[in-house]
């Protein structure tokens, strides 16, 4: 088993915290997994980006140009990581605000309202893990319960008042993939 | 976890007495996290913010000086200006650890990965006849176990020990099992580690004087005799590389830090199309493994050396291989780019492969 993921999107969006706890979660099934963000100053505002690889084998490089599977949150990045996405390999994407469609056919292609979702949520901040909750449904590389097992170990427990709301999200974000 | 924090718990738990450093992109978690885990409280170590990285290093060889286990760290820029530090460490035969989690450069430069700073580790940087023994992390786990390796060997061989790392792998989070906490060394501890130390007499023993200074032309020839001797025996005894396939391999790939990882899955596609292709990744950078990698220049037909600079360990790799024909080429990006498997792989073929 090998996911090699881009995550892009705008920086705030919770794209490197997103990919962090998917990162975790690998790490509560014990897979090997590496986590490289985009660091520097097109974090705020700009766009971010962060590649997380899980494998059950021994990860070589933790910088690569090829994706099984790309998650894209605006159009800048929709434009820049669509043909990077290895054929056969998964695309999904927020509509929100995309003016230009994804035109690919060796891949499979999941268009999410994640964004508008949001907006039934009692918090916004959980955009990130309803976009993880459709990931997953899509491609199931790590049980939920693993994901918020890692959660759970990331976050200090002052904040884990907010371990439901994620959860929620989390659900929110499967019964987006259809 | 980041390699930066892996690196900064590390040393927590080794029972450090103190870090000194300054903040600088990409290697400020390291500050960051000393900060956050407030080991002052609990170990008694000391965690300071200097006012520059001139402070710093100066900081270093004070704590150095009277046998304690200190540390600093940097990116680039920082180093340049710690290493008339550096060189009076070496001079006062002092162990004490200095991390270069490496940016793009010269000059302030880029926040961005770089390896241009080879030189000015393996060589010297500052002034006058030394080396510091140089360990190159390419993984969170390295960040973590070459704090502890790093130490222990500026204490065996006291001289100063340097981490280099860079952005990829102080940036980077992956798996890492952390040592368990050791407590910090008694001060009865101390001096019986470090005889030489400045803790005080205490009417028990002769005066120590720690200095880099010696007017007499004649006993400074004979400190820089004894400096020597101490690199020809860490030359002998500490040299560290990892091998991979490189028994019967036809090309040779040589790379150290996060480039030794982009090399692995060029090797990893190379294999795939029936090649049959070595990676040697040296560890320690200085003393260099001049032995094994000429060892495989002798049966293999190329070499290429992929680095983030323009073309610096290439020059230990030529002198590995001097007595063989074997043809070495360079790939190297610079100014904080790094570049993917595919792109190291297309020169391997083109320069190498298909030569």
């Amino acid at each position: 088993m090998k996911q090699e993921i881009i995550i892009a999107g705008f920086g705030g969006q919770g794209v490197l915290s997103m990919g962090k706890i998917l990162a975790y979660a690998g790490l509560m099934e014990d897979l090997e997994v590496t986590w490289m963000p985009s660091y520097g100053p097109e974090q705020r505002g700009g766009t971010a980006n962060v590649t997380v690889i899980l494998s059950d084998k021994r990860i070589s490089s933790p910088i690569i140009d090829s994706f099984t599977t790309a998650v894209v949150l605006n159009q800048q990045s929709l434009d820049k990581f669509e043909s990077k996405v290895k054929p056969g390999g998964v695309l999904i994407y927020d509509s929100y605000g995309i003016h230009r469609e994804p035109t690919r056919t060796d891949i499979t292609i999941y268009r999410v309202n994640a964004m508008e979702a949001t907006f039934n949520l009692k918090s916004s901040k959980t955009f990130n893990m309803l976009v993880l909750g459709a990931l997953l449904k899509a491609c199931p590389m790590v049980k939920i319960e693993s994901v918020l097992q890692g959660l759970k170990k990331a976050l200090p427990e002052r904040l884990h008042h907010l371990l439901p709301a994620n959860e929620e999200a989390l659900h929110l974000g499967e019964s987006l993939i259809k | 976890m980041k390699g930066n924090e892996a690196l900064a718990i590390s040393a927590i738990r080794y029972g450090c007495d103190g870090y000194f450093g300054y903040p600088i992109t990409p290697q400020s978690e390291v500050l960051e996290t000393l900060e956050a885990e407030m080991p002052w409280e609990t170990t008694g170590m000391v965690v300071l913010q200097a006012e520059s990285e001139l402070a710093s290093i100066n900081m270093v060889f004070g704590g150095a000086a009277c046998g304690k286990a200190v540390f600093t760290s940097s990116s680039s820029p920082g180093l340049s200006l710690m290493q008339e530090g550096i060189s009076y460490l070496a001079a006062a035969e002092l162990p004490a650890l200095v991390v270069n989690v490496m940016r793009g450069g010269p000059g302030l430069g880029t926040i961005h990965p770089s390896q241009s700073d080879y030189f000015q580790a393996t060589k010297g940087g500052g002034h006058g006849d030394y080396h510091c023994i140089v360990l190159a992390p390419s993984s969170v786990q390295e960040m973590a176990d070459f704090v502890w390796l790093g130490w222990d060997l500026a204490f065996k061989y006291r001289t100063p020990a340097m981490i280099l790392s860079d952005g990829v792998i102080g940036q980077m989070m992956e798996k890492v099992v952390l040592p368990d906490q050791r407590p910090r060394r008694t001060e009865e501890e101390i001096r019986q580690q470090c005889p030489w130390a400045l803790n005080g007499r205490k009417g028990l023993r002769k005066q120590n004087i720690v200095r880099s200074l010696e007017l007499d032309s004649a006993k400074m020839e004979l400190n820089n005799i004894r400096f020597q001797e101490t690199y020809r025996t860490i030359e002998a005894n500490e040299v560290r590389i990892e091998m991979i396939d490189t028994d019967d391999c036809d090309f040779l790939l040589v790379a150290f830090g996060s480039m030794a990882r982009v090399c692995e899955k060029v090797k990893e596609l190379a294999t795939d199309d029936g090649y049959k292709v070595g990676l040697a990744r040296p560890i320690t950078l200085w003393p260099f493994p001049y032995e094994q990698i000429g060892a495989v220049a002798k049966h293999c037909k190329g070499i290429m050396v992929a680095e983030l600079n323009a073309g610096q360990m290439i020059e230990d790799v030529r002198l590995a291989a001097k007595s063989t024909e074997c043809p070495i080429v360079h790939y190297g990006r610079m100014g904080g780019i790094v570049p993917n498997p595919e792109e190291v792989y297309e020169a391997l073929k083109a320069q190498i492969i298909n030569k």
